[in-house]
């Protein structure tokens, strides 16, 4: 009864937090309890993490650890993503774009150096740009770089950069790009960049540590150093926090273990915005997934309030499509397929199976899947729908429904944010085919405003919606849960990002 | 003696090259593709044939093998396909956890294990000797991962005396924060390895009290003590080296759990993680050092076997002969 009363307080103190972010233009990042009173400036920042670094280079395989660890505290863009979604100048002071939309010039800031003490040229961006796209470049963010044509530099703080086509999310692209010096060596365990802070030691298998560069451009960390430590096992990262020998976790994925850390006054336990999405993916090339009038009936069957409740609590957000309420083109489209097993019933008749079908569900075998696929299967029964579980690897993911569409249905979680548009795609591993939307992405990309961006892609957000191209059955909350001494983190670590320069952790 | 060595010596070289050839072998055995784990959601089968190519899993099988032997001649484990850091060193830097954890574990359970065992036998009908005896048949029947929860319960999160996990990051430039750390996980291995060895050692000890050579000292007219010293200790240690040279090499492979439960940079997780993304160099090298380490702890329990008991010399040479 207890715990009940302090989780419902913590859910709506998390709430006031996040919409105080929104509404603030703080450079910072926002988050945190504690008003910002007396902090000590010489503080080390302890953060508890499940992501270790593969290697530093984020074009080499570096992974999700290091764009949590290095994204803007060793690395700069020419733009940064800030924790609510919004694209701010970073290493650019600004940039204007040719009538036609394909020119893109940018105009660096001044004194900024690199750790090495190399001042920063147009040159290190054009390299940071041709490093990404490189032939041999692992980075994530590869294909959406495909359209560049030429990168000129015209003079020391000048960059041109010509598109084969217009391309509106150019700018919110290059917020991914890490400039990076151009003689840099051995980046996989070295960094050279222009961050806020440089790297101190990394000890593979469990710290790294990032100390206050004394040269940054900007304003400097409100603290000293961070270490960030990594464990493999959850339950450790949760009794490193418990000891103290941790502030802060920046994505708590044990909800069981929440328990110990709300109510307690030492602790707090935010509820932010995370863009991943666990989905029920169709394949839409394949009967009886073919008909729209099926997936609607499948998403009306299940009860995805229920489901998230059972595996999350109270934390977690419902969603009626593939955007998170982060994304610019974000609508609350839940109302479009609601629960209701009788309408479900309906749908199946209507589309000619009134006495359901059987179907395999192949399922990744790790948290949550197996406990979802298990809720679905005993959700669908009810409406005459028989699944059959098949447990399967990551790597079985991948070969045979990613790379051989060898299935019927599968789940899987879908981290990035802005990633509607693979709807637009129709060789993507769902095969979701409909020309409107997929002309509509691609005007979406070719707009000249943002405005005209966001319309069409609500478009298709609605279109999918109506189609139930896949049925997405709730967004994961992104849970950080930190000491109460300590404020200024960021809270929705989107796309794994975790700036830690406006840590304050007080006297 | 040196005959026996050199023998011993080509037979520790042959296992080792038949080892490399196995854990080739099965490796590529296991279903999945190491290119997978180097690609995100959205890759094109373009990008899927450059990662094969560029970890060089495109090439047939043999050209891998011998590649990949001939780098392990020069002392190279090569490079993991997935972080592109070589792996030797790594392996090295975790052994630096590894071993000391396994020793001082071994250490201690021994020196648990070896009293205990041997009050448990020459005690066996008194009510303490049986309630030993009981508590060790328990602590083999716990796993050794919850001894290691229970341990962090009750010392890192109620009592808050010792940390919860973690390793210094300048790893032994503080003896002192290091041994801290090691202290809990240590206890962990201990406590269960000790409880089996503890079986060992009276059932060892049970065999040489009922023996008649002890019989016959004692009726000579020498103490208990001295007859135990000069007849039965010799006798009873033989068969207890080469438990624990199986137990060292076993808590040498099983501490990848409580690396785990402790979070303790050894090898352990180095090679959970390099299974899960299919790293081949990364658990070939793990794998192929582990082995080297097991046969080379065999070797050594030989050795001192053939020092204490002179029988085993003389049958052994016979067999050579």
């Amino acid at each position: 009864m207890n715990r009940k009363t302090t989780s419902l307080f913590g859910a709506a103190a998390a709430l006031a937090l996040a919409l105080t972010a929104c509404g603030g233009t703080d450079e910072t990042a926002s988050g945190g309890a504690t008003p910002a009173g007396a902090y000590d400036k010489d503080a080390t920042i302890q953060i508890g993490s499940l992501y270790e670094p593969q290697n530093l280079d984020n074009t080499a395989g570096g992974g999700q650890g290091v764009t949590e660890a290095f994204n803007g505290n060793v690395y700069e863009g020419l733009f940064r993503l800030t924790d609510d979604g919004e694209v701010d100048d970073l290493l650019a002071k600004d940039y204007k774009v040719s009538p036609d939309g394909l020119t893109y010039t940018f105009t660096l800031r001044d004194g900024v150096t690199f750790h090495s003490g190399k001042p920063l040229t147009s040159a290190d961006v054009k390299y940071s740009i041709e490093k990404v796209v490189a032939p041999d470049s692992q980075s994530a963010r590869k294909s959406s770089f495909s359209g560049i044509k030429k990168i000129e530099t015209p003079d020391d703080h000048t960059v041109a950069v010509t598109l084969a086509s217009k391309s509106i999310s150019f700018v919110y692209n290059l917020s991914y790009v890490w400039i990076v010096n151009d003689q840099a060596k051995s980046l996989t365990t070295a960094e050279d960049g222009t961050g806020p802070y440089k790297l101190g030691t990394w000890k593979r298998g469990s710290t790294l540590s990032l100390d206050r560069f004394a040269g940054y451009w900007g304003t400097a960390p409100t603290n000293k150093q961070v270490v960030f430590h990594y464990f493999t096992d959850a339950t450790a990262l949760n009794n490193a926090l418990l000891t103290d020998a941790v502030d802060v976790v920046t994505s708590e994925q044990s909800p069981d273990a929440l328990a110990q850390f709300e109510g307690d006054p030492k602790y707090k336990v935010n509820n932010g915005h995370s863009t991943t999405k666990l989905l029920l993916a169709f394949n839409d090339r394949k009967a009886p997934f073919d008909k729209p009038l099926v997936r609607k009936a499948i998403t009306s069957a299940i009860d995805d309030k229920k489901l998230l409740n059972s595996i999350w609590g109270d934390y977690g957000t419902l969603i009626g499509s593939m955007v998170p309420p982060t994304d610019p083109w974000y609508e609350d489209l839940t109302k479009v397929n609601p629960y209701d097993p009788a309408l479900a019933k309906q749908e199946l008749t209507e589309a000619g199976y009134p006495n359901g079908f059987e179907f395999t569900l192949d399922t990744p075998n790790y948290d949550p899947h197996p406990t979802a696929a298990t809720f679905i299967k005993s959700e669908l029964a009810k409406v005459g729908i028989t699944v059959k579980i098949n447990i399967i690897t990551a790597d079985q993911w991948y070969t045979k429904v990613y790379k051989n569409r060898d299935f019927a249905a599968t789940m899987q979680e879908h981290v990035n944010d802005r990633d509607v548009v693979w709807y637009g795609d129709p060789d993507f591993y769902w095969g979701y085919d409909n020309p409107q939307v997929t002309q509509w992405v691609k005007q979406a990309e070719e707009s000249d405003t943002a405005e005209e961006q966001t319309a069409l892609l609500k478009k298709v957000n609605e279109q999918i919606a109506a189609d139930a191209a896949s049925d997405w059955l709730y967004l994961y909350p992104q849970i950080v849960v930190a000491s109460s001494s300590l404020s200024g983190y960021p809270l929705n670590g989107l796309n794994s990002q975790f700036y830690a320069y406006g840590i304050k952790k007080s006297a | 003696m040196i005959a026996y060595l050199l023998r011993r010596t080509a037979f520790l070289v042959v296992s080792l090259l038949l080892a490399a050839v196995v854990l080739f072998l099965l490796l590529r055995l296991l279903p999945g593709d190491p290119a997978n784990s180097l690609l995100s959601v959205g890759a094109t089968p373009d990008q899927i044939a450059a990662a094969r190519h560029q970890i060089g899993t495109d090439r047939p099988l043999p050209e891998q093998f011998v590649s990949w032997v001939g780098r392990l001649a020069t002392l190279d484990l090569g490079e993991s396909f997935v972080s592109t850091l070589p792996v030797g060193p790594e392996i090295a830097a975790r052994l630096v956890v590894t071993v000391p954890l396994t020793l001082l574990s071994f250490v201690l359970a021994v020196v648990v294990a070896v009293p205990v065992g041997f009050v448990a036998a020459h005690k066996a009908n008194t009510w303490y000797g049986s309630v030993l005896s009981g508590v060790s048949q328990l602590g083999i029947a716990v796993p050794v991962f919850w001894v290691g929860m229970l341990l962090i319960t009750v010392f890192s999160i109620s009592l808050r005396v010792m940390p919860a996990g973690g390793f210094p990051p300048d790893d032994w430039a503080d003896p002192a924060k290091a041994l801290t750390s090691l202290t809990l996980p240590v206890v962990t291995i201990a406590l269960v390895m000790s409880a089996s060895l503890i079986r060992y050692v009276r059932s060892a000890t049970l065999d040489v009290l009922g023996s008649d050579h002890l019989r016959t000292s004692r009726a000579l007219g020498s103490s208990f003590a001295r007859a135990m010293w000069r007849h039965g200790l010799r006798n009873a240690v033989v068969p207890v080296i080469s438990i624990l040279g199986i137990e060292l090499a076993s808590t040498f492979l099983g501490a990848v759990v409580v690396e785990s439960v402790f979070a303790l940079p050894g090898l352990g997780g180095m090679l959970v993680k390099g299974l899960a993304q299919h790293d081949y160099p990364v658990i070939q090298g793990i794998l192929f050092v582990s082995t080297l380490v097991v046969l080379v702890i065999g070797f050594a329990a030989d050795l001192v076997q053939r020092l204490i008991d002179p029988r085993l010399r003389h049958s052994l040479a016979r067999d050579v002969r």
